[in-house]
């Protein structure tokens, strides 16, 4: 029988508290109970990356963790990634390099480029193509993804 | 005639330039709407019970307990839909013969692949759905399956319909001169190989999604659907839930990738619409990854045997090749399984000046699950073999690959001219593009830091593929053999008040960039700023009667309707104004969204004005004037059953001979897809095409084991290309534009994808040469490199 446990959350910096199925994954609750559906879900099994987002600061696969277990975490989505120069640094670069196709892994790519940029990546193609090599992408054959993450690196540099 | 001859010379014209694409703004916010995004009041969720076997009776199907499950709905088997679906078959007239028995959403007595359809449960969430799936009683007799290619067809293998002799699907034979005769003469060496092509799939990020509602107060049916061609969705809905057409509405918004996959009728989908219309309330489905890859259609699996002939200058004297190929249980409705085989035989060595050529082709039915048209339909195989085997002819005579291309491609000067296989081709630039690739990669060069690393026990190989691509197709494609399936496209261009264009047009949308390259072509040719320009597409109720996105079409047939409309509609314009100016039309032009005198492009009038007088102040016209400020066009290939484009490309790999892993260090592609309306969003084309065939080349496989069970149905057995293996990709382009159509676009989705794999195979042969291994068989891992190398 499916149990529930009530969790309180601060999401894109937005306090949400709510009951939800012991069984359910974070992604699916931004997704259906908290209405956002920037998050995408490619896998639920920890390796495409469509579901990566930051929770407490830290690039995490939405699919692989439980509502549940994100409860009293901070949350921060693509909806909310504008509030970070870096995001906004990143959506940019990836507008201008035109480093999506369909669009579906662009929430998860930005969120593990986000994590890559402040964590102080280096811009060598070769790196960003290591650290981005968890996030599956049918559409662009990366090359565009990586000249975006690049670009963002080498202007922060200048 | 009104403004200057040719439009894309003008320089307000945005065609040729790398304008960014509105959509990503949009993309890169999260501000998309793909199916799954969308909830509806009411909405419940479909989840299936498919069959453990590949080929089973079902002898009963207890649906009680999941009944009564906490949120279940409904619980349909598949004798449920026989009241509401009508059967459907997947054959196509036109390949004569093909066979294929009549198909149902859900298996009725017999399931014919692992993965098939057997149950659906509606239920109030997914995840009670699944729970409810757990408790459908299905009783099954395990049948022995017909999953090998090659023995499908010998007297003892199980047949798979029982309406059938055998498990033959269709037969194709194509004999053009004197191929023996060629082969016997004295002067002519004859190199054979035999190459094998794995089955793969497209594994979109997003996966088959149907969200469908159905309201029986006006029998209206909406599915809101990730595709590619809506109208043709909206036919065979009506069709077969036997409905009026014009109450099928079909709405594609964002599309998280299709390369073919999201094209077909899917028995779960059906399932998923039939569930709606019955219940009257909407539907979700959302394929998992595991019913993606046991689902969603398989591409390739083809074994080809190839002979080719050459003569002691390099000249090709005769090709012959003999395909077998597996589409699983079915033929894909409504295009078809046929397709794929039919175009390696049909583009085998077309790039090449060859009057002797022999081709057989054999499609068998088997118990894995089926196969269909999936981006860049039969050119990896087509290619993959001609380019094999002519690189295997030029070492066995001590030629140059490069050389033996010179000699053989067709020169650029030959045009028209039709292949042995009786393919038209126009416009095309072989010659030209070798040149330029050879030029790009510095061949020289790198076959000397070839042989430099080969001394230093480092193994690199250089391959080449050169190759035709099908491009928007003519109604020979599909609508010949009798399917529902528009060839044409339309474009509405409208002119609103204040002075902004609206275009609705029937092609789609799935991340290429139709919408932008459709704003470029009617901002450039009308006269306006692209960002006054909004496009609607993938919505069957808004935008003309079309074809959609598939086959490389959609720049070059539905550019060339949003073309055609807006100089009908720029003339229309020009006709009001001149009336409002007391001026001659032929004296006027539009330019940066004003009226302008043509000869000194002075500002007369801006078109908001003339939109507001129009729209508002009717009362200041003439009453004999009508003012129009909407066209529409339609467009359709006429003199040409497709319009080929060409390209050259060549791959660098080096190939660790102690573990067999192969990295491809880089990629160069020359491609000549006509007349380039924005050079970043074809390059970006290129490039992702390019990285899906290095994942055939090198990793992509669908595993079965021998009794049909898919055995790697998850993303972390299935190998895609990520980025840290893959190379940067040059691109380059040679620009001839077709003479069919005024834009002169032809298309470039499909070009990577189908010349790649051929260069990395004939790059990795190159690196074993050495060795004297060679290896034929795709996917190229590092264990099957080992054993070419004879080390496993
Ligand atoms: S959906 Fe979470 S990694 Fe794929
Ligand atoms: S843009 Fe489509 S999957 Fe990356």
């Amino acid at each position: 029988m499916t149990q529930t446990c009530t969790i309180t959350m601060t999401v894109n910096g937005e306090i949400v508290s709510q009951q939800v199925p012991t069984r359910m994954n974070l992604v699916d609750f931004l997704r259906n109970e908290v209405g956002l559906t920037g998050s995408h879900v490619g896998c639920e099994h920890g390796v495409c990356g469509a579901c990566t987002i930051e929770v407490d600061g830290v690039a995490v696969r939405g699919c692989l963790l439980l509502a549940v277990q994100a409860d009293q975490a901070s949350v921060t989505t693509i909806e909310g990634l504008a509030n970070n120069p870096t995001g906004r640094a990143l959506q940019n670069a990836f507008q201008k390099h035109n480093a999506l196709q369909c669009g579906f892994c662009t929430p998860g790519m930005l969120a593990s480029a986000v994590e890559y940029v402040e964590g102080g990546g280096s811009p060598e193609r070769t790196a960003i193509r290591e650290h981005i090599s968890g996030n599956y992408c049918r559409c662009t054959g990366y090359q565009s993804i990586v000249d975006a993450i690049a670009d963002v690196l080498e202007n922060a540099s200048s | 005639m009104t403004g200057p001859i040719n439009p894309f010379d003008k320089p307000n014209s945005y065609i040729g330039r790398s304008v960014e694409r509105a959509d990503a703004k949009r993309l890169t916010q999260g501000r998309g709407q793909y199916v799954d995004d969308l909830q509806l009041p009411r909405m419940v969720h479909a989840a299936f019970v498919r069959s453990p076997f590949a080929h089973a009776e079902i002898l009963s199907i207890d649906k009680q307990v999941a009944e009564k499950a906490p949120g279940v709905v409904a619980v349909f088997a598949g004798a449920d839909l026989t009241d509401h679906v009508t059967p459907y078959v997947g054959i196509l007239t036109h390949l004569q013969g093909l066979r294929s028995p009549p198909q149902m959403p859900l298996a009725i007595d017999r399931a014919r692949w692992q993965g098939e359809p057997v149950a659906m449960v509606v239920a109030q969430s997914r995840a009670l759905a699944e729970d409810a799936c757990d408790l459908i009683e299905i009783d099954y007799k395990p049948i022995d399956a017909a999953c090998d290619v090659e023995s499908a067809l010998a007297p003892d293998a199980v047949v798979i319909h029982d309406e059938y002799q055998n498990n033959l699907a269709w037969e194709r034979v194509v004999d053009a001169g004197d191929v023996d005769g060629a082969f016997a003469r004295a002067d002519v060496t004859v190199v054979e190989r035999t190459f094998t092509f794995a089955r793969h799939t497209g594994v979109t990020l997003e996966t088959r999604a149907s969200v469908v509602e159905f309201n029986p107060s006006d029998e209206t049916l909406i599915w809101h659907y990730s595709g590619q061609a809506p109208h043709m969705m909206q036919a065979i809905v009506a069709k077969h839930l036997g409905m009026q057409e014009e109450n099928v509405r079909i709405i594609a918004r964002d599309v998280g990738g299709s390369f073919g996959i999201k094209i077909h009728t899917y028995g779960d989908e059906f399932a998923t619409a039939a569930a709606a219309k019955i219940l009257g309330r909407p539907v979700k489905f959302v394929a998992d990854r595991n019913e993606s890859f046991s689902t969603d259609i398989h591409a390739r699996d083809h074994r080809v045997t190839g002979r080719i002939g050459v003569d002691k200058d390099g000249s090709i004297v005769g090709l012959e090749i003999d395909d077998l190929t597996g589409i699983g249980p079915y033929s894909m409705y409504p295009r078809s399984s046929g397709i794929e085989c039919n175009q390696i035989l049909n583009l085998t060595g077309a790039p090449y000046a060859i009057d002797n050529y022999r081709a057989r082709g054999t499609i068998v039915f088997q118990n894995k699950n089926m196969m269909c048209q999936y981006r860049a339909v039969g050119h990896p195989v087509a290619m993959a073999v001609a380019d094999g085997l002519l690189e295997g002819a030029a070492h066995e005579i001590g030629m140059d690959v490069v050389d033996i291309r010179r000699k053989n491609l067709l020169r650029d000067d030959v045009y028209p001219t039709s292949s042995a296989a009786g393919m038209k081709f126009d416009d095309l630039s072989h010659q030209k593009a070798l040149e330029k690739l050879v030029e790009l990669m510095d061949y020289n060069g790198l076959r000397r830091d070839q042989k430099e690393a080969r001394e230093n026990g480092i193994y690199r190989g250089i391959g080449f593929v050169s190759m035709v691509e099908v491009t928007n197709p003519s109604p020979m494609f599909y609508g010949v053999g009798g399917a529902s399936i528009s060839a044409q496209d339309g474009a509405s261009v409208r002119l609103d008040a204040t002075g902004a264009l609206h275009v609705s047009v029937s092609i789609t949308e799935q991340g290429q960039g139709t919408n932008t390259i459709i704003a470029q072509i009617a901002a450039g040719i009308f006269g306006v700023d692209l960002d006054r320009v909004k496009v609607t597409t993938g919505d069957t109720a808004t935008t003309p009667y079309g074809g959609g996105t598939w086959a490389s079409r959609g720049a070059g047939i539905g550019g060339e309707a949003v073309l055609l409309a807006s100089n009908a509609l720029k003339e229309q314009v020009l006709d009001v104004a001149a009336v409002i100016l007391q001026a001659s039309p032929e004296t006027l032009d539009i330019k940066d969204g004003a009226i302008v005198d043509l000869a000194d492009e002075n500002e007369r009038m801006p078109l908001s004005d003339l939109g507001k007088i129009v729209y508002y102040r009717g009362n200041e016209l003439p009453s004999d004037l009508a003012p129009e400020l909407i066209a529409t066009r339609h467009y359709r290939v006429t003199d040409f059953p497709f319009v080929f484009t060409n390209g050259a490309m060549a791959a660098h790999v080096e190939v660790d001979i102690e573990t067999g892993f192969v990295k491809v260090l880089d990629f160069w592609a020359v491609e000549d897809c006509g007349r380039v309306i924005n050079p970043k969003l074809v390059d970006e084309q290129i490039r992702g095409g390019v990285v899906q065939g290095i994942g055939g080349a090198l990793y992509e496989e669908c595993l079965y084991s021998d009794d049909g069970q898919l055995l790697n149905a998850s993303m972390a057995d299935y190998l895609v290309p990520m980025a840290a293996e893959m190379p940067d990709i040059q691109v380059a382009h040679i620009e001839t534009p077709t003479k069919t159509s005024v834009l002169g676009a032809k298309g470039a989705g499909e070009a990577g994808t189908g010349g790649a794999p051929a260069a990395v195979m004939n790059a990795v042969n190159d690196a074993l040469r050495p060795m004297q291994a060679s290896i034929y068989q795709m996917p190229m891992t590092p264990q099957r490199v080992l054993k070419a190398l004879g080390t496993v």
